[in-house]
């Protein structure tokens, strides 16, 4: 990964609590993953940045390094990698990701 | 390209011997999977954690020649019978 592209997820991920790295824009999901996330946190109301990888191959491909994880969606609230599609789901439905965006001072609809 | 159903139950368990795998093909398209994976490796593992070593059993298919599983880990405890 080259540097302009680290500093590029760097700057996203910290300008923006809420940071959702995905296929396509909130508005117009690509994949049923990244749609899959968008709609939950528009569910609980937050307020978060959208990045369309598919606008930028070296992004694309850099985000997986980044995270060390291999598949796009990526979710990240402040600075941190919360997950992905099936780990951010399953924290959706426990009560989980509530309590993270809870702790981590984040508006969101209770 | 499709992988099989069988193959990717395989690669998991070379790396999580004890595993448990439940794998479904989602669409029946061989493209989408569902996989259940619980091991006592993934005690006292996060959950990214847990799900990277799923990855890693896969060696770099995931998000190539796979496109879509969505995992499942949960943990496996000593059985105490």
């Amino acid at each position: 990964m080259n540097q302009q592209v680290k500093d590029l997820i760097d700057n996203e991920i910290t300008n923006n609590e809420v940071c959702l790295f995905m296929k396509g824009t909130p508005d117009a999901p690509q994949c049923g993953f990244s749609m899959a996330i968008s709609n939950m946190l528009k569910i609980l109301e937050v307020n978060f940045k959208g990045i369309n990888v598919l606008e930028n191959e070296e992004l694309r491909q850099g985000i997986k390094e980044f995270s060390e994880w291999p598949t796009i969606p990526q979710l990240y609230i402040k600075k941190e990698f919360v997950g992905g599609c099936d780990i951010v789901k399953e924290m959706y439905e426990n009560g989980e990701l509530k309590k993270k965006l809870e702790e981590s001072s984040i508006t969101f609809k209770k | 390209m499709a992988m099989d159903l069988k193959e990717i139950e395989k690669l998991i368990k070379e790396a999580l011997p004890d595993a448990l795998v439940e794998i479904q093909d989602l669409a029946g398209d061989g493209n989408h999977y569902s996989a259940t994976v619980t091991s006592s490796k993934f005690l006292g593992k996060s959950k990214i954690e847990q799900h990277k070593l799923v990855y890693t059993s896969l060696k770099g298919k995931m998000g190539n020649e796979l496109h879509a599983l969505a995992i499942k880990t949960k943990e496996k405890h000593e059985s105490t019978s």
